[in-house]
């Protein structure tokens, strides 16, 4: 092949695209359509609890357009990170629904699983032999961290996902997967060069987010021996050179250099030009492999059960003196904790946040406007849901009834919804940030190819 | 001198924004209007580490600044202060996290 064409028809599969996007893909002659299902972006929950952020409903939706597409143009299907986390449930989750929708739509493809969830004592093994490495800022691992987790993936390459495509999948659903090897891995196979199918990959994995319209739906990157050409689907949404290279400085720490399991990509020097006013070539992308094949870590463990109430002021005279009616709110709630559930400070933890006052920057606010109202949430903490309700049960008539020292009278605060307690479950915390160096780009991945009819 | 009437990064910009970068950075940029604007935002005595560091209250050999004329673009990442979606994070994405960096002045209104 010359040129390979990737087909990405939105940042996230469950957000929803027109179907005219794809089709309009597929005229231009798209060789691979991949779509990216994960991230880390929401937080720990998805992957410590092995549950999505996207509802079923929404990502079957886009995974029926994706195959009758796919099965149509005879193309393959990359999707990468399943079920938000990559966890082995997400996985799982993804596939039923493609097998469903392949009986239904009545389509005759082969789906290869990629499995990337890590097990506890493979993960100790290689600590063991000094092979698992921290990333700024974490520090070494250490084996109880390990063992605290509920889930660990690993991030995996184009490698698994390339094996995968080699041996006949139509359809790959891959667990945990870095955004870019989704789009690369199929380039890659086809021989078409790693800086330029590298950085191609990392302009599409967010759909339209390169182009000057965002919301409009996917693009298509044409990747050859020199370079790759990106083109929005929409034909009123346009590629400029700004859009594409200011892609590369989305949600990444360096925007010029970035590492990937067999190396890194390299784009200081590479030049974005105008074809026409919509479309960017962009060349002079690098790769650089290095020594060391390395998977990262992603893992969450609990940290605690968390209670939720929420309260509102709009008392003028307590929103003047909101600092004075907090300190008394932590005197007494403490006290009263203490008191009546017998639990110090060690037992539990809470924060109490003045939403319309200073609750989203805290120290860091640098207006002074007087607010018009505050809503004051609390997050009760503790090893149990129970003690985390107790206290949070324990604040109830403080945010129902709390003044300023100065008040002479008890007011009435506006709870937002009765019960005014919401019990959030179990909480987590992402906790590694490590690398582990493999002895081979696959071995930390389990694939699984069901074949399909016409392929016996 | 700074004073209320030098217009603020945020008055200058394009666009400010701030996002996290994985789990464990915030990273954030100035997306300048013009060159003029972007030789203000470049300029370190007007944005460097220290400044960040006491801005956000983060260690100033943690931060990374990186300049970039042909956007006309200055980038800043740290790592998160707040462990994400911990007790203690209100701001789950860092998506609001660039609020003191567009209320920052420049030191001099005239580009160095």
């Amino acid at each position: 092949m010359k040129a390979v064409r990737v087909l990405s028809p939105t940042g996230m599969l469950g957000a929803g695209f027109a179907q005219s996007t794809v089709d309009r893909g597929l005229d231009l002659g798209a060789d691979v359509i991949s779509v990216d299902a994960g991230s880390t972006d929401s937080g720990p929950h998805y992957l410590g609890s092995g549950t999505p952020k996207t509802t079923a409903a929404a990502v079957a939706r886009d995974l029926r357009v994706l195959l009758r597409a796919a099965a149509k143009a005879g193309i393959p299907l990359v999707v990468g990170s399943c079920g938000t986390s990559g966890t082995d449930s997400g996985v799982d989750w993804v596939a039923g629904m493609v097998e469903d929708i392949l009986c239904e739509e009545g389509l005759d493809l082969s789906v290869a699983t990629i499995r990337s969830e890590q097990r506890a004592d493979f993960l100790k093994a290689r600590l063991r032999a000094g092979a698992v490495h921290p990333l700024a800022p974490a520090r070494e691992l250490d084996e109880a961290t390990v063992d605290s987790c509920t889930h660990v993936v690993g991030m995996m390459g184009h490698e698994p996902i390339e094996e995968a495509l080699r041996a006949g999948a139509d359809v790959v659903l891959a667990g945990r997967a870095t955004d870019t090897a989704v789009a690369a891995a199929f380039p890659l196979m086809k021989g078409m060069p790693a800086g330029p199918t590298w950085h191609a990959a990392k302009i599409v994995e967010c759909g339209g987010q390169c182009t000057t319209n965002p919301r409009t739906g996917g693009v298509l990157a044409t990747i050859d021996e020199n370079g790759f050409t990106i083109e929005p689907l929409d034909p009123d949404a346009a590629c400029t050179p700004i859009s594409v290279a200011a892609h590369m400085l989305y949600e990444t720490v360096n925007p010029f250099r970035m590492r990937e399991p067999a190396g890194e990509l390299d784009v200081e020097h590479a030049t974005y030009t105008a074809l026409d006013d919509r479309r960017v070539r962009v060349e002079g992308s690098l790769f650089h492999l290095a020594d060391q094949h390395t998977v990262k870590l992603e893992g969450a463990r609990v940290t605690g059960y968390e209670t939720m109430s929420f309260t509102a002021i709009r008392d003028e005279h307590i929103l003047a003196n909101i600092e004075a009616w907090t300190e008394l709110f932590d005197k007494i709630f403490t006290e009263r904790v203490a008191q009546t559930l017998g639990l110090d400070g060690s037992e539990y933890t809470y924060d109490l946040r003045r939403y319309g006052y200073d609750a989203v920057l805290g120290d860091l606010e640098p207006a002074s406007r007087p607010p018009r109202e505050i809503g004051v949430m609390l997050l009760v903490r503790a090893a149990t849901q129970e003690l985390a309700t107790a206290a949070a049960k324990v604040a109830n008539p403080l945010m129902l009834h709390l003044p300023t020292p100065d008040m002479d009278y008890l007011p009435s605060l506006a709870f937002a919804t009765s019960p005014a307690e919401t019990e959030r479950g179990p909480v987590y915390e992402f906790v590694l940030n490590h690398v582990v160096d493999t002895r081979t780009p696959t071995e930390m991945f389990r694939i699984d190819l069901r074949k399909a009819r016409t392929h016996d | 001198m700074t004073d209320q009437s030098t217009p603020t990064f945020g008055d200058l910009a394009l666009e400010v924004r701030s996002k996290n970068a994985g789990p464990f950075w915030v990273t954030m940029e100035l997306f300048m209007r013009d060159e003029a604007g972007y030789a203000l935002a470049a300029a370190p005595e007007n944005v460097n580490e220290d400044v960040i560091a006491a801005l956000y209250a983060v260690r100033a050999e943690d931060v990374q600044i990186f300049r970039i004329p042909a956007l006309n673009v200055v980038k800043i990442s740290f790592p998160r202060p707040v462990s994400q979606a911990g007790l203690h994070d209100r701001d789950v994405h860092a998506g609001q996290h660039h609020v003191p960096l567009a209320a920052l002045r420049p030191v001099s209104p005239e580009p160095v």
